[in-house]
């Protein structure tokens, strides 16, 4: 047999791999570019009823989260509990309501509870795109710096917020006092 | 049956988990002079739609690639350069947003391949041209009686 | 009922096509006639269960029973009757039916009209076939079951995607199946000749018609799919570089590859191993396509829902079909001798060098689509592989190979009198020289790129034709009705599908040099210009459809200040889906297309107007269909019906015992 005639079925073999673990990737899912980067400047007026508006200095000196919402994202709601629950622990959790009706936003969070420390209201998207925000909801995990560490796209399960946030959260935290420490 | 309808609700929960900002068509106002609006339209050619993926922005009605749009206008309003504004842009959403993906150590392969390719398949080509000739001898005259037989043939052929 | 029947006919599908795989097979290595002479009967029993099948669905659709799930996910009671019976296949079970049908419909057109081929390598073509089919029936059955019923039916459908609600749409997927899976049968010949260890001229005469047959379908397919994208997505694009238009694209590339090789193969004896690969290769990226549209592995506007499950079960079967073909490949090909010599200026040699550029530039657009999978793969990073990598690396490629095209064809075969070829030229190049300058110089804005794409085009068409004429015309006008009649009609097909793609390199280049593009906020009353046009709106009305509400803005369009024509584009709304689809007014002239498209209101009484003139843009859709006509005639040639002789063939494989597997005829 002449190595030449293998040439076909390596390279083949080579895609069929690939493609195998392309099964298990998630194509639409686009990294952050923030990563590791500050969080941008930015000072969102506060939503209708719910003060007193979220800025970036808001961020410093703590670790907190960072969640994109809105009344007309349907996966929102479903995450919404998770929220409630984690707020309760004491982990500060900052609203960005995106792209909403003052009047719809406020009845969603009046309606289902309000977990947040506080909320900015983005109705033009701007700060969003500053966040690289691209779908609703998105999730970030910032550090005492006002660095994001953590991204997370699509709506949070009770296993994507045990297994990923709130790992990173306590990582963060511990980090933080064994420095102030 | 059961199963199929809650695989159909989980597969329906999974298109809306990242709901594209609301559809809406996308035309909205342009820039007043002409020439700025023309370099923004090339440059929204050049980025990715982020949540209609595979389509730039400038074809896509999605409103998230309406307010891109509306973000490049405002960048080279503010005296951008394009390059500017694509550096903007890229520092949010990453590389991805390039249709043209840069040359880097990541898509080194990607952009030198065509190139190699070509010239394996032309120098696989000589290869094989060079080996056939030397594979096969020369052809010898044919002698008066090999052509006699010939002619033979082709006229049985031609009367055929 | 009637749902239970065509699920019933799929799993009688399957038996009969295990049954074809296997039996034949064994009876062509044993010389066992009526084990080969199950083949046939096999064959056409399998075509029947799949439209058995087919056609049940196709009543589900019809009679809108929303009990059957496949027809609650797509469908819609009121949706137009031509639209339920095409979402058929606007879903992933259904097209997948329409594949199998597709499939074993062209298996039992080779046991019906094959009657000129040797019994053993019919049953062996046969039974490859069968085992694709098994892995297509597997794995609709098994993964993607279209007549799965939901209880309690629910009352209502949950519609068809509206920008599927398209005749060109609803139309173009069957073109595209009848060309990938078309493919099959250049594959299954090629492992059919591997097995028996023989390919010969006759053999290439066998595979050419079905390869050419499925080539037409897939450029038609093609077309009709750009056509659409370009009057229905509302901004007239016409090719994304997607990576679902780059899964039909890809086995056109090769398949165009093939039927050049095949021609060297019939004439000539020889390139054979690598017409073989090229077979296999064809109808390996039609079932790569395949995967990439139902396997979710890569973002496409036009992708199915998608199912890791499904995409799992395609690879393993992708990897036994194209893994175990490239194998037997490696296996088999020594035993293939080359025939013929040739120099590398002939006409053999021109084929190569089309084979080496369609190749490579094949290797290109697969390379670019899977890009993003692979580098995601190896080290997480993302990327875009977007237009501009394939304009940057695609047009340097078939530049060369587009200049080649009128030249290739007057090399004689064997060593071709190159400087005698290009002398046969001079006023063709003449020619297209004064016409790339002619346009230089009088149409504004000056373009140097688009006076090299009109020369180009020009040296295409002219040339194409070029060898009609010498053969025809040239001899006095007086009886070239006679000669043209004469000629063999693969000669004539040749001359129109080259000077096709001369219609369509027009097309491209005028189209994307000097397209207008306008945007502007209209008001009723007010005026826009878009080339040469002025268009008044006249108002926007609501217009009730019969499962939609449109938004219709009315214009008159006028030219020196006549009005010459009224456009009505549209904006609709579904009753049945949140999508808002665009209408686009397209108003053809000779000259190309006005295209006028209606957006959002502004809320003070403007509408957001975006204008377009297309030159030329005609031209790629006729360009196409010279193409697809050029392959119709070379199909109709009398050497495809007839068949090889069978002196020609014993005489010849008797030079090739050597590599003959002992089958016996």
């Amino acid at each position: 047999m002449r190595p030449a005639l293998l040439v076909p079925l390596v390279v083949f073999a080579m895609v069929a791999v690939a493609l195998a673990v392309g099964l298990g990737l998630k194509p639409r899912e686009i990294p952050s570019a923030l990563i590791g980067k500050a969080v941008p400047t930015f000072a969102l007026e506060p939503m209708k009823d719910f003060g007193p508006g979220f800025s970036s200095e808001d961020l410093k000196g703590k670790v907190s989260i960072v969640n994109v919402f809105a009344s007309w994202c349907v996966p929102c709601r479903a995450e919404h509990g998770l929220w409630i629950e984690v707020a309760k622990t004491g982990v500060p959790i900052y609203g960005l309501n995106y792209k909403d009706r003052p009047n719809n936003a406020s009845a969603w969070l009046a309606q289902l509870g309000n977990p947040y420390t506080a909320t900015g209201a983005d109705e033009l998207g701007r700060v969003g795109i500053d966040w690289g925000v691209y779908g609703v909801p998105e999730t970030f995990v910032v550090d005492p710096d006002g660095i994001i560490q953590l991204k997370f796209i699509g709506p949070v399960d009770r296993n994507a917020l045990e297994t990923q946030i709130l790992p990173k959260v306590r990582e963060l935290q511990a980090k933080a006092v064994a420095r102030a420490g | 049956m059961r199963t199929a309808l809650r695989l159909s609700m989980l597969a329906l929960l999974a298109l809306l988990a990242l709901a594209p900002v609301v559809y809406a068509q996308g035309l909205e106002p342009v820039l007043p002079d002409p020439a700025l609006e023309q370099r923004a339209r090339e440059l929204h050619k050049r980025l990715r739609c982020l949540v209609c993926q595979n389509q730039s922005i400038h074809e896509s009605n999605a409103e998230l690639a309406r307010d891109l749009r509306n973000v490049v206008r405002e960048r080279i309003a503010a005296g951008d350069t394009d390059e500017d504004v694509v550096t903007y842009v890229v520092a949010r959403y990453g590389n991805w947003v390039l249709l043209q993906p840069p040359l880097n150590a990541g898509t080194l392969v990607l952009w030198l391949s065509p190139p190699l390719l070509l010239v394996t398949a032309f120098v696989g080509t000589a290869l094989y041209f060079l080996r056939s000739r030397r594979s096969i001898p020369e052809a010898k005259p044919l002698s008066s009686e090999e052509q006699a037989r010939v002619a033979e043939l082709l006229g049985e052929e031609r009367r055929g | 009922m009637v749902a239970e029947l065509g699920h019933f006919a799929l799993i009688v599908a399957l038996v009969v096509a295990a049954v074809q795989a296997t039996v034949p097979l064994i009876g062509a290595a044993r010389g066992a006639d009526d084990w080969v002479a199950v083949a046939r009967p096999a064959a056409g029993i399998q075509f029947l269960m799949a439209a058995v099948a087919f056609f049940a669905l196709m009543y589900c659709f019809v009679q809108s029973d929303f009990s059957v799930a496949t027809v609650f996910q797509s469908s819609h009671s009121l949706k137009p009757l031509l639209y339920k019976v095409t979402g058929v296949w606007g879903n992933h079970e259904g097209s997948l039916l329409l594949w199998i049908l597709i499939l074993t419909g062209f298996g039992a057109a080779v046991a019906t009209f094959g009657t000129n081929l040797p019994p053993a390598l019919a049953a062996r073509v046969l039974s490859v076939q069968a085992m694709v089919g098994v892995g297509f029936l597997a794995f609709i059955l098994f993964t993607s079951n279209p007549f799965e019923r939901i209880f309690p039916a629910p009352a209502e459908g949950r519609g068809l995607n509206p920008l599927l609600q398209d005749p060109g749409l609803a139309i173009h997927p069957p073109f595209l199946y009848l060309g990938y899976v078309g493919f099959s049968m250049a594959f299954s010949f090629a492992v059919a000749a591997l097995i028996e260890g023989r390919v010969d001229p006759a053999w290439a005469r066998w595979v050419r018609p079905w390869t050419l047959a499925a080539w037409c379908f897939l450029t038609i397919g093609i077309s009709l799919g750009s056509w659409w994208a370009y009057y229905e997505l509302g901004w007239g694009g016409f090719w994304f570089w997607d990576p679902v238009e780059n899964a039909s694209f890809m086995p056109w590339l090769a398949g165009t590859a093939l039927l050049h090789s095949a021609i060297v193969v019939e004439r000539r004896d020889t390139l054979k191993a690598w017409t073989i690969l090229l077979a296999i290769l064809t109808f390996s990226l039609s079932l790569l396509g395949t995967f990439i549209v139902r396997s979710g592995v890569l973002t496409s506007v036009h992708a199915f829902a998608t199912d890791p499950a499904r995409g799992l079960f395609i690879l393993g079967f992708l990897v036994v079909a194209i893994g175990g073909s490239l194998a037997l490949f490696a296996v088999r090909a020594p035993a293939l001798r080359p025939g013929g010599l040739f120099a590398p200026v002939s006409r053999e040699g021109a084929l190569v060098l089309n084979n080496i550029l369609l190749a490579t530039a094949c290797a290109t657009v697969l390379l670019g689509t899977l890009y993003p999978l692979i580098l995601d793969a190896i080290s997480g990073e993302k990327v875009s592989v977007g237009p501009p990598f394939f304009q940057a690396t695609f047009v340097p490629l078939m530049l060369p190979l587009l200049a080649a095209m009128a030249v290739g064809p007057l090399l004689p075969w064997k060593r071709g009198d190159l400087r005698g070829a290009l002398e046969r030229l001079r006023f063709t190049f003449i020619f297209a020289g004064f016409t790339g300058l002619a346009v230089y110089a009088l149409v504004e804005p000056r373009s140097a790129a688009a006076t090299g794409g009109v020369a180009l085009a020009a040296w295409l068409v002219l040339g194409g034709i070029l060898p009609l004429y010498e053969r025809t015309l040239r001899g006095g006008v007086s009886g070239a009705a006679a000669r043209l009649a004469a000629l063999p009609r693969s000669a004539i097909g040749m001359s129109l599908a080259h000077a096709g793609v001369g219609l369509v390199v027009l097309g491209l280049t005028v189209l994307l040099t000097w397209q207008t593009e306008k945007d502007q906020v209209m008001r009723v009353g007010e005026t826009m210009d878009v080339a040469g046009y002025t268009l008044t709106l006249r108002g926007v009305a609501s217009v009730a459809g019969p499962n939609y509400v449109a938004q219709r803005a009315t214009f008159d369009v006028a030219k020196g200040g006549e009005v010459v024509m009224r456009l009505a584009p549209e904006k609709r709304s579904y009753v049945d889906s949140p999508q808002v689809t665009t209408e686009a007014a397209i108003e053809p002239t000779w000259l190309g297309d006005l295209y006028v498209v209606v957006g959002d209101a502004d809320g003070n009484g403007g509408y957001a107007i975006r204008g377009y003139f297309k030159p030329f843009v005609h031209w790629l859709w006729i360009g196409a269909a010279v193409m697809v006509a050029g392959g119709l005639v070379s199909l109709s040639d009398r050497r495809h019906r007839v068949g090889a002789p069978a002196a020609r063939r014993t005489r010849e494989t008797g030079a090739l015992a050597g590599a003959a597997s002992g089958a016996t005829e």
